[in-house]
């Protein structure tokens, strides 16, 4: 199986770049999500990102955070979030990484969830709120274990953060386009641009870009400067008004976007 | 015991604080504190928010023995520093007053806050428009009902109250809320938290703006009493007060110092906001302290009949001091604050807000763990006109709607 790393840079090669696309597990059910992140996987997402539902998702849009509070309402275990990886891991090779916030993290055990992770067939996480800074425990874990580790990179980070960050982060950087929460935009911001620009001169980490991507232009335009567009309201609405089906049907459009 | 423990300045006291937050928000956390830093060695800065405190928010506050009170718990004096009759009616003006002039030395002309029970709401609204700056406060949706009267006074003040419709729809949504706003605003806005949670350097900025509560105190018991008091107590939900009047103490070994969080229906029920008696350690909003929390760490919705301690987290200072036992906290439940306030108000007539309640109530346990003769400061927090219609309906004083 690739890494998420070789994954984003043969398909920046061949011009065609890349879609990362998320999606919560447990929503509305651990089987529908497992479910959903297949579709996405087999209609052109080349990484899933798969949501950690948590009660005080403060980086998330009111999509998201709607989605991630019915998982929760409906029974959602942490736990569960290990099943979710192995039923799709065992339909698809494409990567996974998990994106959590940190203190479901911290209760389950940095140790215990990273190596459960592991055994699932994830690569990684991607850490909202926690910043290498405070990720002492977790980069010793995760280098231990050889997992992903994706922090964030934004407009308002100092050139030192920036290096910092991107040094920190294996699989990819994570640019945050706008200054602001998740949820789709009619246009990306110059910032984003600028940002990951900033990413690439401080090293050799592929980046993406996240943060209000949602129509096929965009993943193309963002797809012309960096590593891969992420897309996260759009898919969770697209699943909101259609189901898998229409998941499905918005992977390919999105897809569509790629060289 | 180490003695310095006043010194601590963040962001971690033990193995609290710190900052546990989207990565778009460090820079103005870095801005923050560089421009706080710079402010408390200015001596224009102390002197302009000294006089703002003498001028307009009414410092010194006074202290109030109440021996009525005092005496329906035996032998024992009970000194009562009056919070209350700040402008605003509560401690909260302290703090809101020295972010307010931070905000406008980092340029910023719009502000933002949450707010539980509407004390920290109405003391932004009342900066913001003393300052000329925009105001927005996030509040939950049940606290906007249950506080309805603080809302019309946030308004009028000129500023914008958003309620919360997500989650619990309390104070802990609203500082979701808020920290969501300022990630997208924050080139514009200071976020001006009420407690001394959240990221560094929160606890440790609102702490020192609020120390000057202890700072007084301290001062006055001496000046009064020719002695430091036996016990120091305090209301705590995310902590402000409690952490105001500890602080300038925390390094007198003999005083004891007591926190009395809000046990709801009962410690030993789920209905509680008894962060400290029954959480454990975890990162919410921007910080690692105690909170309440499931077995995933999903944060577990909290109960008060206040709402100003209707909160799963506190500041990590508390948290440290728990740990290392220099502080002691003890859960009241509502039935024991609203009998607390009921009995401040016939016996000394003075009517404390619920929160502060909860301090009172603490009388009683402190009357069986202290020495005859024992003196206690509490802090009287904030003054209960905001909670005549909780108090009114509890205790059957108004109609049902």
């Amino acid at each position: 199986m690739q890494s998420v790393q070789q994954v984003l840079e043969q398909n920046s090669a061949t011009g065609r770049g890349s879609l990362i696309g998320y999606f919560p597990a447990g929503y509305p059910s651990v089987q529908d999500s497992v479910d959903a992140l297949v579709a996405m996987a087999e209609n052109g997402c080349d990484v899933l990102e798969v949501g950690v539902p948590y009660s005080d998702p403060v980086m998330d849009g009111l999509v998201i955070q709607q989605a991630t509070e019915k998982a929760l309402a409906n029974g959602f275990k942490l736990r569960q979030l290990f099943d979710v990886v192995k039923g799709v891991r065992a339909k698809t090779d494409v990567p996974m990484l998990v994106m959590s916030y940190w203190n479901p993290v911290l209760s389950y055990g940095v140790e215990k969830f990273a190596e459960d992770l592991k055994d699932s067939g994830a690569q990684g996480i991607i850490t909202p709120d926690l910043i290498p800074d405070e990720a002492g425990e977790w980069i010793e874990v995760s280098d231990q274990l050889g997992l992903d580790r994706v922090f964030l990179v934004a407009p308002s980070s100092s050139e030192k953060r920036v290096s910092n960050n991107s040094a920190a982060s294996r699989g990819f950087v994570y640019s945050v386009s706008t200054m602001g929460i998740t949820g789709e935009r009619a246009e990306l911001d110059r910032l984003a641009r600028e940002v990951v620009g900033r990413v690439q001169q401080s090293g050799s980490t592929p980046t993406c870009v996240g943060v209000g991507i949602s129509t096929a232009e965009q993943v193309r335009e963002v797809n012309s400067y960096s590593s891969g567009a992420i897309v996260g309201t759009a898919f969770v609405r697209a699943y909101e008004q259609g189901g898998v089906h229409a998941l499905a049907e918005k992977a390919r459009e999105l897809a569509g976007g790629l060289g | 015991m180490q003695t310095n423990l006043r010194d601590v300045a963040g962001p971690y006291f033990g193995e609290f604080g710190g900052r546990f937050v989207a990565e778009p928000l460090i820079a103005a956390l870095d801005q923050l504190e560089a421009t706080y830093l710079h402010a408390k060695s200015d001596p224009a800065f102390i002197s302009e928010l000294a006089e703002l405190h003498r001028t307009y928010t009414g410092r010194p506050s006074i202290i109030t023995e109440a021996p009525k009170f005092a005496a329906q718990f035996g032998d024992l004096r009970v000194f009562l520093k009056r919070e209350d009759l700040n402008h605003t009616g509560s401690h909260k003006i302290n703090n809101v007053m020295g972010q307010a002039l931070l905000a406008k030395r980092m340029g910023k002309k719009r502000i933002i806050a949450e707010t539980g029970a509407g004390q920290h709401g109405v003391a932004s609204a009342t900066a913001a428009a003393f300052f000329g700056l925009d105001c927005v406060v996030y509040m939950g949706e049940i606290d906007t009902e249950r506080q309805a009267l603080n809302v019309a006074r946030m308004k009028l003040l000129g500023a914008e109250v958003i309620p919360v419709t997500t989650g619990s729809r309390t104070l802990k949504d609203a500082i979701n809320e808020a920290l969501r706003d300022w990630v997208a605003n924050v080139e514009t806005t200071h976020y001006l938290l009420g407690t001394v949670a959240g990221p560094h350097p929160f606890p440790t900025m609102v702490r020192d703006f609020h120390s000057v509560i202890g700072i007084e105190s301290r001062a006055q018991m001496l000046e009064m009493t020719g002695r430091l008091p036996d016990a120091v107590a305090a209301c705590v939900g995310g902590g402000s007060n409690a952490i105001g009047i500890f602080h300038p103490f925390l390094d007198d070994e003999n005083v004891q110092l007591w926190g009395f969080e809000a046990a709801g229906d009962g410690v030993d029920t789920p209905k509680h906001a008894a962060t400290l008696s029954k959480g454990r350690p975890g990162v919410l909003h921007g910080a690692r302290s105690y909170m309440l929390q499931d077995e995933d760490g999903q944060t577990m919705e909290s109960h008060s009949i206040s709402a100003g301690l209707d909160y799963p987290g506190v500041g990590p200072e508390h948290s440290w001091l728990k740990d290392l036992g220099r502080a002691k906290y003890f859960g009241i439940t509502d039935a024991q604050a609203m009998n607390a306030m009921r009995l401040l108000a016939q016996t000394e007539g003075i009517i404390p807000a619920i929160e502060t309640a909860h301090a009172l109530a603490g009388v009683s346990h402190l009357s069986d763990v202290l020495p005859a003769g024992a003196h206690i400061l509490i802090n009287l927090s904030g003054r209960g006109d905001k909670d005549m219609e909780t108090a009114g309906r509890y205790f059957g004083l108004l109609e049902e709607k």
